[in-house]
């Protein structure tokens, strides 16, 4: 074949291929004009249409009776009781990191917010797992100081505190970084709105910041295709700089404000982010909920440049900008009150009726126009663009690699290594990140960043007063999912459900981001495919609904996909919160405990294979140990009731807990060292496997009384015993592990801050 | 029953916190917005922390401008209790409400996190039922912290007793260690540390109270 030199056609400039071309010839009955394609092309990428993905994602269960809002809206919310409803939701800004971290990451806070207090919830907290190349190359450096400073910069001028996170360091991020963000907001049940344009003649208005160029095309040149270099670095092509947006946090701050003001007024009857796509998805998505049409005047829109195209408008990814729909009569409140808060707010559209066809049936029409009574510049059906973008199965294929790589177990290596050493080495204190995080803002903080699981008062401005907690953690693991993505997200969503428990939590809901590579490597769609029947068994296993989530595809480089990294955020909650839990201060004297399964079957250790520390000695095979619910949910709801009944205020012989993850139970026992100062003397472990493997839903707990304790443990029929005692100035895991208190507490707290100043 | 009022900027986001600690002691809050030309009958103003009109061009230089100042100049200059809380502060030097400035912190970096403070004089509105070189452990949270003014200015502090705490280890590179500092009168106090996120040990520490409570005690003394 011949090289042509005739230009890209124009439905292939905007990340449309030939099919779906034709897929919107046949629904307009027509070849569509230049404005109506690039209307199609941001709102059927991949990142607005979950074409590739939506198949598979109705296999996960979404219902339970305290579920007020499923996947689908702005975010999902539950019934927390007491009459408040918790809204929860999480998001990737990948791709606009991986080119300007500070920005990207700064917007990725900023639109997430927006889909919380879209539902009429006030964002209380955010958390922000981030996963980088290693720091040994400069740029990985850049990113994380980035990246940081954006959720800083941003988060704590908004004015919502940053809870907690996750911080992985593996090369398979490091042309292509993620930035993943979750929101936690809290409503009177009574405030809930959805984002549904009703009621003929009502007035469609924008709130918020002007339009501009900045992030035109972001959903589909950015986030629906991946980066073409090999070498990551040089090749991020500064062409897609101009597809990153840029946020402005004091611009949201007001907007919250406003449209918090103006749901609490009800001055609206619905009300919708902009996001990915800017307006035209918030118009389509709106009027193909309300079943109306929409009649729009383009030349309405509030613009920050000179000569913007129509299709630009429609498309931009300004940021801090919100539709609401309000009837004509509220209009002049809603412009004084957003005139207080200093927002702009401007009627852009008219809610119309549906039109009717020939068949009897309405459609309601997105028409944007020159002039609300002027030239229609296009003319697309509602739903055609917000939910009719074609639907893929793509091929899946387990890779054909994987049998080696599960057969190459790292778990009888023989290794001459110190274990002291290779304990120290696994150590990571992440408080330069959350040191940067306002964590305490609105005096609800009793577990902050750094810790299993952040644990919340429910208290806010404007909500019933309540003495319940809630409890929020990010949980991933891709080690284990690059070895079986099934068994691995499912053990990711245990993780989550231990880390939950340790702060006295039961687990209410779930948000996932599934980070995942190139959707047509049919390698990558079976990934995809196998966490999500993982997350799904889990999730039933647990009682766990998923109300919502996100997926993220194309997280390539040069043809090389990242491992799949499946992102869990679990909401927890506790009935009551009157005193904190015990956390890792454990005092001398109190017995260690392990809660849960101390062997795997056969009465070997768990397997190394996928752990921190095989990883870092570059042994990247292996297979994981199965997700097994019967033993695991009676381990994780007993902690949570022992953790539970001390947060409510009884008195426990219960004095510590951690749960066993990243460094296994000797890197868990070393945290808690390091954070109470205090030293252990243990009885050996059965070598590096029981040191380091990391099978989570198992405990680390301090007893001061361990006859009651275990005997409880029992009652529960779970398994449990004493590893030795607290005491003395030295860490001591038999003749393995020897070390100084002293001395686990620098190497955990220097780790990170050593690694961003080496040169 | 002491009335505190809680100025709001845009851009203000404690004022939910400084209302709920001052309620919490017993007084009444209320809420007055930044274009007000008046504060209401009320017996303290608290400028609250947050970011007043986006912190841009740097923190309180334009929140200074906004009306409601006015009227804190002029109950201060009345001998009224005024309290600025991190930007508060800053608000309060920016508006020579205060003496010094407050730079960026030492390291370039915002900081959010626990810091054991010494009070240095009990002769301010805030430290009144506090003892000189008591310690308390009251969190920090700014980007903009590190205390400094000349040396003519620092001097007369010292002579003055206007330097109210000071930080037991410097976190932010603040000249002297100084955390809050009060005018010549005592009436006008401004600190960095936010002793509204100290008033119970669920959250971590309740040292805050004595500061907070003092504030509002001595408001509830000059009303007779």
């Amino acid at each position: 074949m011949g090289v042509s030199d005739a230009p890209e056609p124009l439905h292939r400039a905007l990340g449309l291929t030939d099919s779906e071309l034709d897929d919107i010839v046949a629904v307009l009955g027509r070849e569509p004009n230049h404005v109506e394609l690039a209307l199609y092309g941001v709102m059927w990428s991949e990142h607005c249409s979950y074409k590739s993905s939506r198949v598979h994602l109705k296999r996960l269960p979404s219902k339970g009776a305290h579920v007020l809002v499923g996947p689908g809206e702005g975010a999902g919310v539950i019934d927390a009781g007491d009459g408040i409803g918790v809204a929860i939701r999480i998001e990737s800004h990948n791709h606009p990191s991986a080119i300007e971290p500070y920005q990207g990451a700064a917007t990725g806070v900023g639109g997430i917010l927006r889909d919380v207090f879209s539902m009429g919830a006030r964002p209380l907290a955010v958390m922000d797992p981030l996963f980088f190349g290693e720091l040994t190359d400069a740029r990985q450096r850049w990113l994380v100081e980035g990246v940081v400073s954006g959720v800083s910069g941003y988060g704590n001028s908004v004015g919502v505190p940053t809870i907690g996170g996750e911080l992985t360091f593996d090369n398979c991020y490091s042309a292509n970084p993620l930035v993943n963000v979750l929101a936690v907001g809290a409503l009177p049940k009574d405030r809930l709105v959805l984002g549904v344009a009703s009621g003929v003649g009502n007035l469609a208005v924008l709130l918020g910041s002007r339009t501009g160029r900045d992030g035109i095309g972001g959903v589909s040149v950015l986030a629906s295709a991946g980066f073409d270099g090999a070498d990551g670095a040089e090749s991020l092509d500064d062409a897609k700089r101009p597809s990153v947006q840029v946020g402005d946090p004091y611009e949201e701050k007001r907007l919250i404000e406003a449209c918090l003001e103006l749901l609490d007024n009800q001055l609206v009857v619905g009300i919708q982010d902009l996001g990915g796509a800017g307006i035209v998805c918030a118009l389509s998505e709106t009027a193909a909920k309300g079943g109306v049409g929409l009649n729009v005047d383009y030349t309405a829109i509030p613009l920050r440049e000179a000569g913007m195209q129509p299709w630009e408008i429609m498309t931009s990814e300004s940021q801090e900008r919100m539709l609401a729909i309000i009837t004509p009569e509220n209009w002049e409140a809603v412009a004084a009150l957003c005139a207080k808060w200093e927002v702009r707010a401007t009627v852009v559209g008219h809610v119309v009726e549906p039109d009717a066809l020939p068949d009897g049936t309405t459609v309601g029409m997105l028409r944007v126009r020159h002039g609300f009574d002027g030239e229609i510049v296009a003319e697309v059906p509602a739903k055609s663009l917000a939910d009719e973008a074609p639907l893929y199965h793509r091929p899946l294929a387990r890779p054909a690699t994987l049998d080696a790589i599960n057969a190459d177990d790292p778990s009888h290596d023989e290794v001459t290594t110190s274990i002291t050493e290779e304990l120290l080495d696994l150590l990571l204190d992440p408080a330069w990140v959350y040191r940067q995080y306002d964590s305490q803002l609105f005096l609800n903080t009793v577990v902050g960043p750094g810790r299993d699981a952040a644990l919340l008062r429910l208290a806010g401005p404007g909500l019933p007063t309540s003495s319940r907690g809630i409890a929020v953690t990010t949980d991933s693991n891709p080690r284990w999912c690059a070895l079986n993505p099934r068994v691995g997200t499912a053990l990711t969503v245990a993780e989550a459900a231990a880390n939950l428990a340790c702060v006295g939590a039961t687990a209410k809901a779930l948000v996932n981001c599934l980070n995942f590579g190139n959707p047509t490597h049919p390698e990558v769609m079976w990934q995809l495919s196998e966490s999500v029947d993982g997350m799904a068994e889990a999730c039933l296993a647990l009682d766990i609904p998923v109300v919502g989530g996100n997926v993220s595809l194309y997280n390539e480089s040069g043809g090389n996909d990242i491992d799949p990294t499946p992102v869990v955020g679990l909401l927890g909650v506790v009935d009551s919160l009157i005193a904190p839990p015990p956390g890792w201060n454990w005092n001398d004297g109190d017995a260690v405990a392990l809660v849960g399964a101390r062997m795997a079957a056969g009465d070997e250790p768990f397997p190394l294979a996928g752990s921190r520390w095989a990883t870092k000695r570059g042994r990247r095979g292996g297979q994981v140990a199965d997700f097994d619910a019967a033993a695991l949910r009676p381990t994780i709801a007993f902690v949570a009731q022992e953790i539970a009944a001390i947060c409510g205020g009884a008195s426990s012989d219960v004095t510590a807990v951690h749960d066993v993850s990243g460094g296994g139970l000797a890197g868990a026992i070393a945290e808690m060292v390091a954070v109470s100062g205090r030293g252990v003397v243990l009885d050996a472990f059965a070598g590096r496997g029981e040191c380091f493997a990391e099978f989570p839903g198992r405990f680390v707990m301090g007893t001061s009384n361990p006859e009651a304790f275990l005997a409880r443990c029992a009652a529960a029929g779970v398994p449990a015993e004493v590893l030795g005692a607290v005491g003395g100035q030295h860490l001591v895991i038999g003749d393995d592990v020897v070390v100084d208190v002293a001395d686990v507490a620098r190497r955990r707290r220097g780790a990170l801050e050593d690694q961003l100043n080496a040169n | 029953m002491t009335r505190i009022a809680v100025v709001v900027f845009p851009g203000s986001n404690c004022e939910y916190d400084a209302a709920n600690a001052v309620s919490d002691l017993g007084a009444t809050p209320s809420f007055v917005w930044h274009s007000a030309d008046s504060l209401g009958d009320v017996d303290g103003v608290i400028l609250p922390g947050g970011f007043a009109h986006g912190d841009y061009l740097r923190p309180g230089a334009l929140a200074r401008f906004s009306p409601v100042m006015d009227a804190v100049r002029g109950f201060a200059n009345e001998g009224g209790p005024v309290l600025g809380i991190c930007n508060g502060f800053q608000v309060l030097t920016e508006a020579g409400l205060l003496p010094g400035a407050l730079q960026k912190n030492r390291g370039l970096t915002f900081l959010c996190q626990p810091t054991t403070l010494v009070v240095a004089s009990t002769s301010s509105v805030l430290t009144r039922q506090a003892t000189v070189g008591q310690r308390l452990s009251v969190p920090i949270n700014h980007f903009s912290g590190s205390y400094t003014c000349d040396d003519a200015t620092y001097e007369s502090m010292v002579a003055n007793d206007q330097i109210v705490l000071r930080y037991e280890e410097n976190p932010n590179g603040s000249r002297d260690n100084i955390a809050g500092v009060s005018n010549v009168g005592g009436n006008v106090v401004g600190l960095m540390p936010h002793p509204e996120r100290a008033m119970s040990t669920l959250l971590g520490s309740a040292d805050g109270r004595v500061l907070l409570g003092s504030f509002v005690g001595l408001s509830a003394d000059a009303l007779v």
